[in-house]
């Protein structure tokens, strides 16, 4: 019976995602010759991106941007969800209204958004010098690392603060009170009883911010400099000018790799937690 | 639930409370000064501003091109929409109630495009029409959006689906009704706030998509491409008022799923 329910999604799927897949998988190992692909397999890519001076440098830089944007928006959005779900009593359900919203703009302008604030001509700089407190505007920014990073965050706190907001809803408040009726103070609660029990929305959201975070191209490519380049510009430069279609293949693959990994190592974390 | 019976020290609410509006200030201080400086006279948006106008909104009204990006977006959605939720919502159904050999590995691979950047997996399904000779167009854009977005229809099914008793269709099923329609008759009234938030959602999403849009669209542009083309042109206040404008659907958006999800 389940086959008359699932099979039009999973024919879909098949014919749009799995195929598509392998067919990328297959890609990886063919090479250009002559501006013509060249269905002989070899490692030749999985080695040049490897032993190639730029590519290891960008994906350790992606791969740092993601840490340090999952890190900081399970932070914030830890706090946030905290704060909605314990002190807001009856305003609870419209912050929580105010928390999806930001999900539901567009990525492009969130990102876009922080050229406006952070730019040359932008309001930091502007309203700073406005008030007098700099002659010179601040040029360090913008087009870096840190932009990149801020934007990343800005869009994924939402992310993180919905589910563990759900996270927090399901604890029993009964369990909170005993722990402060046994005597256990706000703080020692919160890491025996509160934490513990939330670590299924951290590693949910963590999850879909590293992954995305890790993949993006739309705030390196609107706000990181040269020093904010990450694979996925990388990858389009392979399809588009570069024009080389395997080796772009196999950096996407490596990125499946990554990603993959990630999310299997988060699960075990969850396990051993949850 | 109800905080009350928690006794938080004041201490604590103070920290919580100032770290929890410290976030919501980084969250929308930014939504509005794009809302603010959509109605600035200058052309630089800095600070101070010194006059105000509605000129931009009425450059927008006049811009054909936004326009016709607009109606392409709205086009694409239309046709994800349907799409996804007839293929999703018999497969969340699948997945939630029969237990099957494998079942898990289904819902897994369904929700692979969640995690692979959007850059990817618009990829591979380029290669994929480039192998089969299939022209790139707002129908290849259709076919990737509906790959990325199909498991956000089956999450939200299956999670409505846990929270339904299955007695209910156990009685449709022993009173005679066929599974099909049991399905119809019994389940599927029970999802609509499933079907119409996951419906709103795909939209939304659809809507704002552009990594596997960049890649999939033809000659044609959709409204997140054709403010990329703007945007890699140059700051202007035009786009503060594309902004205002969708943050304003966005938030008439979520109202109306909140609405209809109540009833």
């Amino acid at each position: 019976m389940a086959v008359i329910f699932l099979g039009p999604a999973a024919l879909y799927a098949l014919v749009f995602l799995i195929l598509p897949y392998a067919n990328l998988l297959a890609y990886s190992f063919w090479k250009v010759e002559n501006y013509a692909v060249v269905r002989d397999f070899n490692l030749g890519n999985f080695q040049r991106a490897i032993t190639g001076s730029s590519y290891l440098p960008v994906l350790g830089n992606s791969l740092l941007v993601a840490v340090i944007v999952t890190a900081i928006s399970a932070v914030l959005g830890y706090a946030l969800a905290f704060y909605v779900a314990f002190f807001t009593g009856r305003a609870r359900h419209t912050l929580f209204f105010l928390m999806v919203i930001p999900l539901w703009t567009s990525f492009l302008l969130r990102a876009f958004i922080w050229r406006l604030i952070l730019g040359r001509e932008g309001i930091i700089n502007s309203g700073l010098s406005w008030l007098g407190v700099t002659d010179e505007p601040i040029s360090v920014l913008l087009f870096n690392r840190f932009s990149v990073c801020i934007a990343l965050v800005y869009v994924f706190v939402p992310f993180v603060a919905i589910p563990v907001y759900a996270a927090l809803e399901k604890i029993p408040r009964e369990a909170i009170e005993a722990s402060m009726d046994l005597g256990a103070t706000a703080a020692t609660t919160f890491r025996r009883v509160i934490l513990p029990l939330s670590i299924p929305g951290i590693v949910a959201g963590g999850i879909v911010t590293f992954c995305l975070s890790f993949g993006d191209f739309v705030a390196p490519a609107l706000l990181g400099g040269p020093s904010g380049l990450m694979i996925s510009s990388v990858i389009i430069t392979q399809f588009g000018s570069a024009f080389d279609w395997p080796f772009g293949s196999a950096l996407a693959v490596i990125v499946i790799v990554i990603i993959g990994t990630a999310v299997i190592l988060a699960r075990r974390l969850e396990r051993r937690h949850g | 639930m109800d905080e009350s019976f928690v006794r938080w020290s004041r201490g604590t609410k103070r920290i919580a409370t100032t770290l929890g509006i410290g976030v919501f200030f980084f969250l929308y201080a930014p939504l509005l000064v794009l809302i603010v400086f959509s109605f600035s006279g200058a052309r630089t948006l800095s600070l101070p501003i010194e006059s105000w106008t509605l000129d931009w909104y009425r450059e927008l009204a006049a811009d054909e091109d936004l326009k016709r990006a607009a109606l392409n977006s709205l086009k694409v959605a239309a046709a994800v929409v349907p799409l996804t939720l007839l293929l999703g919502v018999p497969a969340g159904y699948a997945l939630g109630r029969f237990a099957f050999r494998g079942s898990q590995v289904v819902e897994h691979l369904l929700t692979l495009p969640l995690m692979i950047p959007g850059i990817v997996t618009g990829l591979s399904i380029l290669l994929l029409l480039k192998a089969f000779g299939l022209p790139l167009s707002l129908w290849a854009v259709v076919l990737g959006h509906a790959v990325a977005w199909l498991p956000v229809v089956i999450g939200q099914v299956m999670a409505r689906l846990s929270r339904l008793d299955p007695l209910m269709e156990e009685a449709s099923l022993d009173l005679g009704a066929g599974y099909l329609e049991t399905f119809l008759r019994v389940v599927l009234p029970n999802l609509s706030a499933a079907v119409i938030g996951g419906g709103l959602l795909v939209f939304t999403l659809s809507f704002d998509e552009v990594a596997i849009t960049f890649l999939l669209t033809g000659s044609e542009n959709t409204l997140p491409m054709q403010i990329w083309a703007m945007l890699r042109q140059g700051v202007t206040p035009e786009i503060c008022a594309v902004a205002t404008l969708t943050i304003l659907a966005s938030a008439a958006l979520i109202a109306l799923s909140v609405r209809l999800g109540r009833r």
